[in-house]
């Protein structure tokens, strides 16, 4: 059973420096955990540095939900645990060795699995932190039922990976972690692909599945828009989501007892001399990636895509959950009269530069702000890009004043962080909205539990 | 420019904390960045941003007030020399008017940036844009021969009533411009009503009654052509007279996206609909005035394309934007053809639908709220 939904709201930013469809194998000397990456999360060091550890051996775990181990990615030593402020755990880094050392685990065959093995065994090997809820966006709790599971096979967000790409000749290994993914829910899972996008047979032919057909602008890829669609979240909802390399790094695990941590990732943004794909793991250590790979001046280098992505300096790490690297231009400089230009080379959603008369340049854009911080005074514009039934102003200040009942109401359960993004971009005011939504979400996750 | 850059990062560690000039930062401040779009960069959340910042949206209002502004100017002064029976050139008559208008535009951005940046520093925020455009739209909603220290009072009335106290642009719940009018007309209505005032310097004998003057007493014959009305060869107060001036105006600000279609569709919407349900009823004659003409008189135009879009003040929801149109359109002709006090009702309707606009949102979001109820029910019933 397959049908199509089209979203209308959005917007395509057109970026230069997309990556070239082709996969270069890229052997990182250096891998680092974040527990940042993991919201809600308290972590507990269970090594040392200077202690060697293998591929899939736990580094730590979660003090809130102690079920919930970290492992490393690779074999080596761990070279050190880095701690910001108030000692907040930030980077757990890892020097990869040639052994190649991976913890065996004993993994039942396909026919024996149950829903316990399955828990037990990704729990153990440190792969469980892949799968993910909402609400919240937190890494999911074993003991929950999710009602569905969502699993975007394509990403909307501006010179996002392509995943046909990623999973090409990994058919088998994507098969599998689907029948093990299954296995977690008694509702359906949900494979959702681009109706024009997704051509890879890997996708398409998905069995245990249920494959649904998405087209429209960014934000269509995001979890939320298609879960508006598919099953709009209710108060009390679970669903459980994960992305194509976690399925495939599951399928590797149950096909061999290895942990698997491999991860395609694309190098894109304007400021890359020669945009591909790299074959290396989750953590990997970006320095030998953009080595003579960029060009001089001060750039961003940043983890994800340019409108979640986390910022990461130029030996920065791989985020757990990210499969893209973006190098884009730093903006820190001072524009003569640049409110008052015509502007034919600005980049705007509104239609105030002239640059609206030419609707598919590519754009190089750098991280200025473009004006100062101001209240909200548009109205009207936001939901242009935000293709949910909710009304974003009215969510972003019940989130301001912490307003838990009128959050509830208004629908915070049906949205993440990232979803505001496109918002914040188009923003007059330069009002920060995702670390408004993300700090609502937390505000309510506490108050739930 | 370079240069420029250099001297004022030389100055800026003056008007820091601790500098000499501490006291002038906000001064300073909004200095530097009408010369520079400031060098911040993004930090948390998108790391790229729009190109449009508050400066921008309010130049394209800016900008779109110039047509109308301009007419104003010439109107002034043709108004002016037709009335003495010396009708000139176009040159001279804008000249007139510009040198009328000047003083009021002088004083009005005065006023109301002093205040602006007194209170922006006593908060210790930049300086809001919004006061860029109220303090044009002021002086083009008044007379020609407001006395200056009316519009300072105003003008200062305003910017502290009815938005600083709130919390600045962006709080305020009426439209300032609007509220300076509001002042104005209730507290010296000598200056601001009746047939005397709305042409400068005119001889006595010379009738100066605006086409709603002339519709309130009767004065129907005197009605100026439809053309004369659309064109703005009326009296009228100094910015408002000509629909065309205004409609090129509407275009930039839908072209450019920066003033609300919705709410501009919808007062013309309501205020024909009202007039075309007068007509029907026809009790009086001003009820039976033809009601495309209700458009074209007084402030009914400006007032639609730019007072009612204020996104501050007007509705926010989609929904919300028709029916706060819709009824301001109403309104005002309510007010004219009901009210023997008010010649035009424009200002009220749109005044008192700012006071109701967060009541409309509420409404409208609370039934996205019931729906968003109905469907959690209605899935807890069937499992």
């Amino acid at each position: 059973m397959s049908t199509s939904y089209l979203i209308k709201k959005g917007l395509d930013i057109k970026l230069l420096g997309d990556s070239e469809k082709s996969i270069v194998e890229y052997a990182a000397k250096r891998f680092a955990i974040k527990p940042t990456d993991f919201l809600g999360v308290f972590p507990k060091m269970m090594v040392a540095e200077g202690d060697v550890v293998k591929a899939g051996q736990p580094l730590f775990y979660d003090k809130n939900r102690s079920k919930i181990i970290f492992t490393s990615p690779v074999s080596g030593t761990v070279e050190s645990i880095k701690r910001g402020a108030k000692r907040k755990l930030l980077e757990v880094i890892i020097k990869a060795n040639d052994a190649h050392d991976t913890v065996a685990f004993d993994v039942p065959k396909s026919g024996e699995l149950t829903r316990e093995v399955v828990i037990e065994q990704l729990l153990a090997s440190g792969l469980w932190p892949m799968i993910r809820q909402r609400p919240y966006s937190v890494i999911a709790n074993p003991a929950d039922k999710p009602k569905t599971i969502i699993i975007p096979a394509f990403d909307s967000a501006p010179l996002a990976p392509d995943y046909d790409l990623i999973v090409h000749g990994h058919g088998d290994e994507f098969q599998a972690g689907l029948d093990v993914i299954k296995k977690l829910t008694d509702g359906i899972v949900h494979l959702n692909v681009h109706a024009t996008l997704t051509t890879s047979k890997v996708f398409l032919n998905s069995k245990q599945v249920q494959v649904n057909t998405f087209s429209g602008p960014h934000p269509v890829g995001n979890v939320s828009v298609q879960l508006s669609k598919l099953n709009p979240m209710n108060k009390g909802d679970i669903v459980w989501y994960l992305y194509p390399q976690d399925v495939l790094s599951i399928g590797r695990f149950f096909m061999t007892g290895k942990p698997d941590f491999k991860r395609v990732v694309a190098l894109a943004g304007s400021e890359v001399l020669k945009p591909v794909y790299y074959k290396t793991a989750v953590g990997a250590c970006i320095d030998g990636l953009i080595k003579g790979n960029v060009t001089k001046g001060e750039n961003r280098y940043i983890s994800g895509n340019v409108l979640t992505g986390e910022k990461i300096e130029a030996d920065g790490f791989l985020g757990f959950y990210d499969s893209l690297i973006t190098v884009i231009p730093e903006g820190n400089y001072a524009e003569f009269f640049g409110w008052l230009l015509p502007g034919l080379k600005k980049f705007s959603f509104s239609k105030t530069f002239l640059s609206w008369m030419f609707p598919n340049r590519k754009y190089r854009l750098d991280t200025n702000l473009h004006g100062g911080h101001r209240s909200l005074v548009m109205t009207g514009k936001y939901e242009q890009v935000f293709p949910f039934d909710i009304y974003p102003m009215a969510l972003l200040k019940a989130i301001m004043i912490e307003d838990i009942d009128a959050m509830e109401n208004l629908g915070i359960y049906e949205i993440d962080a990232e979803d505001f993004a496109l918002c914040e971009v188009i923003d007059t005011s330069k009002t920060e909205m995702q670390s408004i939504v993300r700090k609502g979400l937390e505000l309510m996750r506490q108050e739930m539990s | 420019m370079k240069a420029l850059r250099k001297f004022l990062d030389k100055q800026k560690p003056h008007f820091e904390k601790g500098g000499k000039f501490e006291k002038l930062h906000s001064t300073f401040d909004s200095v530097e960045t009408l010369l520079f779009v400031p060098d911040k960069v993004t930090f948390a959340g998108s790391h790229i941003r729009d190109a449009i910042d508050m400066k921008r949206t309010m130049i394209v209002v800016f900008i779109s007030l110039v047509p109308a502004l301009l007419f104003g100017m010439w109107n002034i002064g043709n108004l002016h020399f037709l009335s003495i029976g010396q009708p000139t050139d176009l040159w001279t008559s804008f000249f007139y008017g510009f040198l009328k208008m000047l003083p009021l535009l002088i004083v009005s951005y005065a006023v109301g940036l002093g205040i602006e940046i007194i209170f922006a520093q006593i908060k210790g925020h930049e300086v809001n844009e919004g006061f860029f455009v109220s303090g044009l739209l002021i002086p083009m909603i008044i007379p020609p021969e407001t006395p200056l220290w009316q519009v300072a009072v105003a003008v200062a009335f305003a910017v502290i009533f009815g938005k600083e106290v709130f919390g600045g642009t962006g709080m305020n719940i009426v439209n300032p411009a609007l509220t300076a009018r509001a002042f104005l007309f209730f507290a010296y209505p000598g200056d601001m009503s009746g047939d005397k005032v709305w042409i400068a310097e005119k001889l006595d004998g010379y009738s100066g009654a605006t086409p709603l003057g002339d519709a309130l007493v009767g004065n129907f014959d005197n009605l100026p052509s439809p053309y004369d009305m659309f064109m703005g060869f009326i009296p009228g107060s100094n910015g408002e007279t000509s629909v065309l001036m205004i409609l090129i105006g509407a275009v930039i600000l839908l072209v450019t996206g920066v003033g609300n279609w919705r709410i501009m569709l919808s007062v013309f919407a309501g205020g024909i609909v009202m007039a075309l349900l007068f007509n029907l009823w026809g009790a009086n004659e001003y009820m039976e005035l033809r009601a495309y003409y209700h458009l074209l008189m007084g402030g009914f135009a400006f007032g639609a394309v730019f007072m009612a879009t204020d996104p501050v003040t007007a509705t926010q929801t989609t929904r919300g934007m028709y029916i706060y149109g819709f009824l301001i359109g109403v309104i005002a002709i309510l007010i004219r053809v009901f009210n023997p006090a008010y010649p035009e009702g424009v200002m009220l309707a749109i005044l008192l639908m700012n006071v109701f606009a967060p009541l409309i949102d509420h409404y409208v979001i609370e039934s996205n709220i019931k729906k968003r109820l109905k469907r959690m029910k209605t899935l807890v019933t069937n499992s």
